[in-house]
């Protein structure tokens, strides 16, 4: 991140250096201070808060926390509806990437616009849907209790309402990528005499992998930290279909401060990688070319 | 290798773009397609190479139906306008890719295939630039390796679609010579495409010109030049006058004055509204000695640089009109800005008229 800052940066130091085009000190300082002011206190402070939170009762308790069956239940539900989730959405958004971005068809855009549904429906909601679909009382709950199939307040609603909410990332970052792109490339490698499967795994894949990336990492961020959906679907029954948020709301609500911020520093850390890679991924697709640039700017 | 096209017809929804085309391309001739954009020149191209499927019609490559054979079973060779190499593979994979990319019973030892590549990379004379990315690459030199990756699978036609359109003018003209050079040397058949009628009469064997989804007319350049066979290919293919009028016995009546013509036998009857044309070359200037017969201009320009004068004219009817006589011609007549004259055409081509004709 440094680097690429400093590299961005670098027009405004020559600007800077320049008596004729400097501002008056005051300026940049009043900037600098509003800016840092603003960062300490709303993302720093309460990053901090979840680590010093975590701690106030020693190690001990904190990896004991961690350790309890419940927590460990939790984190495996949460790398479980993860582990499927995102899989499943990255298939899809190469797919629908695909589709819009090469192929000409009625609906198309009803399609761009549908991939967006997730992003513009509160996630409350798109879990209550679930529930009234597949729920005791729902359409297809008569059906599903007779075949002894659970989905509501058990796992399987867990992966849904997550794949479900996460369904947007990869696709919303491969559409405009692989329309920029356009399809030149992959007629010359048919003509070449490269097949489909050859074409995409050597010519449409390489040129789309850091957005691919990029859009990966964004899912499974979201994946791992869905609150909303995921707890309506949920039932809240603990060791069984509590997710890691789910699991930090309910220690919290039973005044179990230190463990639920054990847990919540689990998902900070995770955050912290996420932007880690997010920050590398773009510095590579920032050299891999101008195609790749347009996307790791976009965001 | 041969390729035919038979009644080939494409629209795309309302748009027809081509039209029961049905051409023949002699094997080892370098041919051009010529003619305005959108009047289905590429689309053609892309058909015969499978890019693109025919409405109906057959094209038929060394006398055998293709048309129910896939792209990568036609072994042509394909350059596209804007190149389309590899970006993410260096100079030297992207010529390597399409032997790369053959099945394993085919495919040649990875030596030989490098080997191969690198012959490629000499013939364009870029073997210096394999380790180089494309981004990295001049628009000349990518269009040199987009031809090598094309040749790498020995393909029986090469398709060049607008191959020097998006170089500048000095860097095209280079190329076009070295294209020529090459073709000359492997002796591929190959179609190019192209808007540029220099381009065309330069380097072809033959030029097949287009308008709007139609076959004009195809023939040698020499042919295509000297005898145009529509309006549209005469207004097409270098400078050329117009004049409406009437056949009037042997000539053309333009208003009040009688161009002298060379009537046929075949020629619209008479009294029939016509199109006729004649090159600025083909008209003289003869001063205006109140006699009859040419048509009467006024001068509005004299260019005496180079070997011939240009004169611009106005017409009686206000038309603009282009000679060029000899310098010496010019001389003789010593033509003054705001003279009157009389033009008289010495090959006028009379076509039936049609709307929307012509220039």
């Amino acid at each position: 991140m440094a680097t690429a800052l400093r590299r961005r940066v670098d027009p405004a130091a020559r600007f800077e250096a320049r008596a004729a085009t400097r501002e008056a000190p005051w300026v940049k300082w009043a900037l600098l201070a509003v800016a840092l002011a603003f960062f300490t206190l709303f993302l720093l402070m309460p990053l901090i808060a979840v680590f010093i939170e975590a701690l106030r009762k020693g190690w001990e308790t904190y990896f004991s926390a961690l350790v309890e069956p419940d927590a460990l239940a939790s984190i495996r539900l949460t790398l479980l509806a993860a582990g499927i989730a995102v899989p499943l959405n990255l298939v899809f958004g190469v797919a629908a990437a695909w589709a819009i971005a090469k192929f000409e068809f009625r609906g198309k855009h009803f399609l761009i616009t549908l991939i967006d549904l997730p992003f513009s429906v509160s996630p409350v909601i798109a879990g209550l849907v679930y529930v009234l679909m597949f729920g005791a009382q729902g359409w297809f709950g008569p059906w599903l209790a007779a075949h002894d199939i659970k989905i509501v307040f058990a796992v399987p609603g867990i992966v849904l309402a997550t794949v479900f909410v996460t369904f947007p990332f990869v696709a919303r970052e491969l559409i405009p990528l692989m329309q920029a792109q356009g399809r030149e490339e992959e007629e010359a490698a048919v003509v070449l005499g490269a097949n489909g499967w050859l074409t995409f795994w050597h010519v449409t894949l390489p040129n789309i992998r850091w957005g691919l990336l990029y859009g990966v990492i964004l899912c499974n961020a979201r994946a791992m930290g869905e609150f909303g959906a995921v707890s309506v679907v949920s039932g809240h029954i603990r060791g069984e279909t509590n997710t890691m948020p789910l699991h930090v709301e309910i220690l919290y609500n039973e005044y179990q401060f230190a463990a639920a911020f054990a847990v919540a520093s689990l998902l900070a850390l995770l955050a912290l990688v996420t932007l880690g890679i997010k920050t590398w991924v773009e510095r590579n697709a920032a050299r891999s070319g101008p195609g790749a640039q347009d996307e790791a700017t976009a965001p | 290798m041969s390729i035919q096209v038979r009644n080939i017809t494409k629209r795309f929804g309302a748009f027809s773009a081509l039209d029961d085309v049905t051409l023949d391309f002699p094997s080892g001739d370098l041919v051009a397609l010529l003619g305005p954009s959108g009047c289905g020149k590429t689309t053609l191209l892309r058909i015969i190479a499978g890019l693109e499927a025919a409405d109906g019609g057959q094209v038929l490559l060394e006398g055998e139906d293709a048309s129910a054979r896939h792209v990568r079973e036609r072994q042509v060779g394909f350059v596209f306008q804007h190149y389309a190499l590899f970006r993410h593979m260096t100079v030297f994979d992207n010529v390597a890719f399409g032997l790369r990319m053959k099945p394993r019973a085919q495919r040649p030892p990875e030596r030989q295939i490098r080997e191969k590549a690198q012959r490629l990379l000499e013939l364009v004379q870029l073997d210096w630039l394999a380790g180089r990315f494309p981004s990295q690459l001049s628009g000349g030199q990518r269009q040199r390796i987009a031809l090598a990756r094309a040749l790498a699978v020995e393909p029986r036609v090469l398709l060049l679609d607008e191959p020097f359109g998006a170089l500048d003018a000095k860097v095209r003209k280079e190329l076009r010579r070295w294209l020529r050079r090459l073709h000359d040397e492997l002796h591929i058949t190959s179609i190019f495409v192209t808007h540029d009628q220099e381009e065309a009469l330069e380097v072809a064997d033959r030029v097949v010109l287009m308008n709007q989804g139609r076959i004009e007319q195809t023939g040698t350049p020499e042919e295509v030049y000297s005898q145009p066979a529509t309006p549209f290919v005469y207004g097409f293919l270098g400078a050329v006058n117009l004049f409406h009028g009437r056949v009037d016995g042997e000539g053309v009546r333009v208003g009040g004055d009688l161009l002298p013509g060379t009537a046929r036998a075949d020629g619209p009857a008479e009294g029939a509204r016509v199109m006729a044309f004649a090159r600025p070359y083909e008209i003289d200037i003869v001063a205006d000695d109140g006699a009859d017969g040419g048509m009467a201009a006024k001068v509005s320009r004299v260019l005496s640089f180079g070997v011939t004068t240009r004169v611009e004219l106005e017409g009686s009817e206000g038309q603009h009109l282009e000679v060029e006589l000899t310098r010496e011609r010019a001389d003789a007549l010593g033509l003054a800005v705001g003279q009157t004259v009389r033009l008289l055409p010495s090959n006028l081509r009379v076509f039936e008229y049609e709307e929307g004709a012509g220039i």
